[in-house]
């Protein structure tokens, strides 16, 4: 079942369904990657937030017109312009008052929905108890969802999906450097604003497939996942767009599943152990990797102190430099160097005279910005250039072997 | 290893020679992520003078600073106030952060401010009296700030910012005075201003230690300095220390050769 | 409205609503000022998966380890949002949103796998909750504040706000000045000895038992309301700070009364018969309120340059 889920085997809508969530996981992700490098993740929970009010409106409005007040199209042009509307308080807000972002979009975001909330219990009044299925863009619902809807979503993500794609190369570069790309011609303002309308759509087509709660995931958790594999923006957002993609398709197909899995919660979970793992196993930037290699670190600038001190003859306070020194043979548990120990401190000892004739001369300067203390000099001077130094620095000194 | 070792860990024993410098440290290193700002420094600071911390952009002056102060955590190194380990000497100790490092918008007056300065006096929930107010009035007075105690302290201009931020410092009432770049981005009147307060307060036998970038003023201002560029380079009185070969090993030679002799160093 | 009528049906809602509004008000300033309004934000969604795995745990559905559950996920969400943050160099604003979307997800996933249909649990009820139906019946009028046995029958939802409130109220008497400090002057602050980081830590522990206590009888919408809207709004009328916690108690009484007298009389006005979400309203019109004095307030605008 989960398997033929997977592989769109499970009906003409569940098939749409997935295939339109799977793109508009991807435009999320791609989208998201943007907002995040412009630190305004968190204006998506905004805009997300502030459709309730406009799907409401546009319901009573359609039924009031004598429609049918559950067409999706209308409910979504309804929670647009709404979102639209909480977008411009925010940034009204930011800009007009000395009020912060964060303020700003916590206010837009509770009052917008707490005005939708009013205005779903009008609904339930009007509709005289029958239910108008509003409170499906809580949570978001695609189970026993009609044709016509399934078509609304595949289009929709498709389309937004067409929209990222065009726009990528202005709003990475907007999003990689904003004044240079508004010195080579690019409209910052514009190119925002364009971030922050596909967000938009990116919310208003998901509304129906995970619920305005957890459509911030889509368009948050992506970007962040993809942010540990690489320090470039375009491959950022294309890997941003994979885990989007995947974690939507995933999410959606497994949901056709079962009625007790719903489609948002599976596809923010999923989303979630994509980055989980990331975090946890990324070559660069995850946690193993940075742990092993901050205690590597440690070690090396310990290792470097205690040495130093060694062949300066001062004692040594810190017990963790000492223990590193008597393990490797250097220093006896007083803190008395070894033999070994007085060969290896009077070389780090040259080597710092060394360095600093290769920081005080420009024409070492390319070596000396290499400097951090605890490289060896032989990897970064040839050894006639060391020989060279040498000659400068005289005869050795330090501590005697 | 020996327990009089393991007992000391962190905090340089007593009885050591550096022991009853207002501030000193040993073995100071400080990294973000993985690059080093601060390496395997060491600090003594000459009681009862002012020191100026030179160097570079990005050298690690305040850098440096700040771990002393336990702002930041440090990778290694220990540090010493009054020969003491630092949690009990705070008391001892006023500093005066940049004045970057806050939101001036915040929703308070400069008499408030100031008084921020009698925390450790006023603890938890001892109300503020008139003897307290009294105490940041005079503070404010010697920074001439006086007319503008109520103010809200987004309306003032950033030299007075900094006074402000000198008279909670002054509240403090302490022996080591600690200023990260004071004269940075202020008028000539506070620079002034500030200078004079500084020197009252040696001629008080209080130690002064300033981040400074102004190359031209250390002659004037200041007894001795302190020269870094991520290591220590030189630490000593002005005629000792504050050479043309020592500037030059801070700035790596790019300090223009030009911009040394306008210094009129004293020549060693 | 006669006391027979009024004290009944009004009193307790709208006690419990102006007591929740201030208890998430008050911490709400200092979340403000140091730029985590969304903590609270965050707090008020993972409390549902709280809620449910406490369910899930004791299998009935009774208010103390369901408050636990709660509070133990507002905590949970606050330092997996900091471990983030840290351990993966994210931007506080992500790492915020990544946190709470997640724990909202396992919430609603746990809520659907479960058997909770016998049982009042459901999302619906955790963002908006029930305020109208907090009555307390066995008053007959205001002489019935008098009587040991009709306050006896008082909704334990009032106590358990009122003991928040008060809690509230306490911490920010006595850390005041360590938690100003803080704000203000993280790097001063830590010169004094103060421990800047449990300063933070304390302060949204605190946040997260109002809301915690709030949302168990007004639901989730109020709580991140109440948190952002009043003390943004105070902000914007005062220069001192404890003039701003001042306006944002006026703020948040004014929401709670004006929103539930709103929500209970105004369809009635308009010639409808039913009443709307009094949680919705009051939201709506702390929403309201800030877009007053976001126009209006006299302290609106960010200081600029030097006055002199």
């Amino acid at each position: 079942m989960l398997w033929d889920a997977l592989t769109l085997q499970l009906g003409y809508n569940a098939t749409l369904v997935t295939i339109g969530a799977a793109l508009l996981g991807v435009s999320a992700g791609v989208t998201g990657t943007f907002l995040y490098l412009r630190k305004r993740a968190l204006v998506s929970d905004a805009i997300s937030h502030a459709t309730l009010p406009g799907v409401a409106l546009a319901f009573i409005v359609m039924v009031v017109l004598g429609a049918d007040g559950r067409s999706l199209p209308g409910l979504l042009l309804g929670a647009a312009v709404s979102s639209w509307i909480g977008l411009l308080c925010v940034n009204w807000l930011t800009a007009r008052t000395r009020l912060a972002e964060d303020a700003a979009i916590g206010a837009v975001l509770s009052v917008f929905f707490g005005f939708g909330i009013v205005l779903l219990t009008v609904i339930q009044t009007m509709t005289a108890g029958r239910a108008a299925g509003l409170e499906g863009f809580l949570l978001g619902s695609t189970a026993g969802m009609l044709f016509n809807d399934a078509v609304v979503i595949a289009v929709g993500g498709a389309v937004t999906l067409a929209l990222v794609v065009a726009l990528r190369r202005p709003m990475g570069l907007v999003a990689f450097d904003p004044e240079f790309a508004a010195s080579s011609g690019v409209n910052v303002r514009r190119i925002d604003l364009a971030i922050m309308g596909l967000a938009l759509a990116v919310t208003v087509v998901g509304l129906k497939v995970v619920g305005l709660v957890l459509i911030v995931a889509m368009l948050i958790i992506p970007p962040v996942t993809a942010r540990f594999w690489t320090d470039r923006t375009d491959k950022m957002a294309m890997i941003s767009g994979i885990c989007g993609g995947a974690a939507a398709w995933v999410g959606a197909a497994v949901s056709a599943t079962a009625p007790s899995l719903p489609t948002g919660p599976i596809i923010v979970l999923t989303s979630f152990a994509l980055f989980a793992l990331s975090l946890l196993l990324a070559p660069n930037r995850g946690l193993l990797a940075v742990g092993v290699r901050h205690r590597r670190f440690q070690r090396r600038v310990h290792m470097r102190q205690g040495l130093l001190a060694l062949a300066q003859g001062q004692p040594i306070f810190e017990r963790f430099t000492l223990t590193l020194l008597r393990r490797a043979g250097l220093a006896h548990a007083d803190g008395v160097a070894t033999d070994d120990g007085k060969a290896r401190a009077a070389k780090a000892l040259r080597d710092e005279t060394r360095w600093q004739v290769v920081r005080a001369d420009q024409a070492f300067e390319s070596a000396a910005a290499l400097y951090d203390g605890l490289r060896d000099i032989e990897t970064v001077l040839t050894n006639d250039q060391i020989a060279e130094i040498d000659r400068r620095i005289g005869s050795p000194k330090g501590v005697a072997t | 290893m020996s327990l009089e070792l393991a007992a000391n860990d962190g905090v340089i024993p007593t009885g050591h020679a550096l022991a009853q410098s207002p501030l000193a440290v040993r073995g100071m290193t400080v990294s973000y992520g993985q690059t080093p700002v601060v390496f395997s420094v060491d600090m003594t600071v000459a009681e009862g003078a002012m020191t100026a911390i030179i160097g570079p952009n990005g050298a690690g002056k305040s850098t440096l600073l700040k771990a002393a102060l336990g702002i930041v955590k440090p990778l290694a190194g220990q540090v010493s106030v009054f020969g003491k380990p630092l949690a009990g000497e705070r008391h001892r100790i006023a500093y005066v952060p940049q004045r970057a490092s806050v939101d001036w918008d915040f929703p308070t007056r400069v008499i408030d401010v100031v008084l921020m300065g009698l925390y450790r006096e006023l603890g938890l929930l001892r109300r503020i009296r008139g003897q307290h107010r009294a105490k940041a009035m005079a503070c404010l007075e010697r920074v001439g700030m006086v007319d503008f105690a109520d103010r809200q302290i987004g309306q003032l201009s950033g030299g007075q910012q900094q006074r402000v931020f000198l008279a909670r410092a002054l509240a403090q009432e302490a022996d080591l005075y600690l200023l990260d770049e004071p004269f940075a981005g202020v008028d000539a009147a506070t620079e002034k201003a500030i200078i004079d307060v500084l020197k009252s307060l040696k001629k008080d036998g209080k130690t002064v230690v300033a981040v400074h970038h102004d190359l031209a003023t250390v002659a004037d201002y200041f007894d001795r300095v302190f020269l870094i560029n991520t290591r220590k380079i030189a630490e000593g009185t002005v005629a000792e220390a504050f050479t043309p070969e020592n500037l030059d090993r801070t700035y790596g030679g790019r300090l223009a050769t030009g911009q040394i002799d306008q210094l009129d160093l004293v020549a060693v | 409205m006669s006391g027979a009528e009024f004290v009944p049906l009004s009193l307790t809602p709208l006690l419990i609503g102006m007591f929740a509004a201030v208890a998430c008000a008050l911490p709400g300033n200092f979340l403000v000022l140091r730029r985590q309004a969304l903590i609270g934000d965050a707090i008020s969604h993972v409390v549902l998966p709280g809620i449910v795995v406490a369910f899930l745990v004791t299998g009935v559905v009774a208010a103390a380890p369901m408050l636990l559950g709660a509070a133990v996920a507002a905590i949970l969400s606050v330092v997996m949002i900091e471990a983030i943050r840290r351990l993966g160099g994210i931007e506080p604003g992500a790492a915020m949103g990544l946190t709470f979307t997640t724990l909202f997800a396992a919430g609603v996933l746990l809520l659907e796998q479960s058997d909770t249909s016998g049982v009042h649990l459901d999302v619906e009820h955790a963002l908006y909750g029930n305020l109208e139906s907090l009555i307390w019946l066995d008053a007959i009028g205001w002489q019935s504040l008098v009587d040991a046995s009709a306050l006896a029958e008082l909704p334990v939802e009032l106590f358990r706000v009122a003991a928040a409130l008060v809690g509230v109220c306490a911490f920010l008497w006595v850390f005041w000045r360590p938690l100003v400090l803080s704000t203000f002057d993280e790097g001063f602050a830590r010169t004094l000895g103060v421990r800047t980081g449990s300063v933070g830590l304390a302060l949204v522990i605190v946040a997260a038992v109002a809301a915690v206590a709030a949302f168990d009888a007004v639901g989730s919408i109020i709580v991140i309301a109440m948190f952002i809207c009043p003390p943004a709004a105070a902000r914007l009328m005062t220069n001192r700070l404890n003039m701003q916690l001042g306006w944002s108690v006026v703020f948040a009484v004014l929401s709670a009364v004006l929103g539930y007298v709103f929500a209970g009389f105004g369809p009635l006005w308009f010639g409808f018969d039913n009443a709307v979400s009094a949680a919705g309203m009051i939201a709506t019109v702390s929403g309201v309120i800030l877009g007053l004095s976001a126009l209006f307030g006299p302290c609106r605008k960010r200081l600029g340059a030097p006055v002199v």
